[in-house]
């Protein structure tokens, strides 16, 4: 290893404290990406089909 | 004269859950998100999770210790784990919000529950059995913990042989039943559809779907 990432996997992690909470940055920045993807995986589209639901059931029905 | 067991166990499961409901080619509409998707892929990173353990157990330390592709498939192992927790994290959360276990859903919301439960034991019985500086670290700051609730005796974090039969074999064995049964109670009882969705929602064939 050599580098910034040498740096960074040979020194203990940074601790943010608010009384007694207390966390390190790399688990707060795990959380935080988990709720980005929670947000984007319930207001970002789903990719569906062109036709409508009704239009494939029908298709479905006429077979 | 009764039936036999086999007959009435056969009849029990076809009433309880036929073949078109265990492999179903149709959702309801309302699934086409991606919230719903976060159960499939915690299912599919415990696929990886088993498969790339399946191969440490055969080759053992002495190889994924030492070798590059040994490493490589440690890695995958640890990787997929990490990713399991967050997929299945946020599927607690989606499931969470939107009450999963209305409509009869109560056992497949006990059963995710206690699957959650028993991944982080495994998870950490997991990180006991690294074999490495890391793995003491946490084994001596954990049997502290677990003394003083009283089961260090039973359970006992610095005995590197119980944690790794725990981890290779009790554990996944359990993990993979609750799941099992986790997934039979999701096609049991469907899919739960969205707080507000109307619960007659069209289903969509997929197969009819990708066919035309």
């Amino acid at each position: 290893m050599s580098g910034w990432f040498s740096h960074f996997m040979n020194h203990p992690a940074t601790y943010l404290k608010w009384g007694w909470v207390q966390i390190s940055v790399t688990n707060l920045v795990v959380i935080l990406l988990m709720f980005a993807i929670f947000l984007a995986a319930v207001f970002i589209p789903f990719p569906t089909h062109n036709e409508s639901h009704d239009e494939i059931k029908n298709k479905g029905d006429k077979k | 004269m009764s039936k036999m067991w086999t007959a009435r166990l056969r009849e029990g499961w076809q009433r309880n859950l036929p073949i078109e409901k265990l492999i179903p080619d149709a959702q309801p509409a309302y699934v086409a998100s991606w919230i719903y998707v976060f159960g499939v892929l915690t299912l599919a990173a415990f696929s990886v999770i088993i498969a790339s353990g399946l191969v440490l157990a055969f080759a053992g330390p002495a190889w994924y210790h030492t070798s590059s592709f040994g490493l490589f498939v440690n890695s995958l192992h640890f990787w997929s784990v990490q990713l399991f927790f967050v997929f299945m994290v946020i599927h607690l959360w989606g499931k969470f919000w939107m009450a999963a276990w209305r409509g009869r859903r109560m056992l497949t919301w006990i059963t995710g529950s206690v699957a959650f439960v028993a991944s982080i034991a495994t998870a950490f019985t997991g990180y006991l059995i690294q074999t490495n500086f890391d793995s003491q670290w946490i084994a001596f700051e954990a049997k502290d913990g677990f003394n003083s609730v009283g089961v260090g005796a039973v359970f006992t974090v610095t005995n590197l042989g119980q944690m790794l039969l725990l981890h290779v074999a009790f554990l996944p064995l359990i993990l993979g039943v609750i799941t099992l049964v986790h997934v039979l109670m999701v096609r049991k009882r469907g899919v739960v559809p969205p707080i507000d969705a109307d619960e007659s929602n069209t289903f969509e064939n997929f197969s009819g779907a990708l066919n035309d």
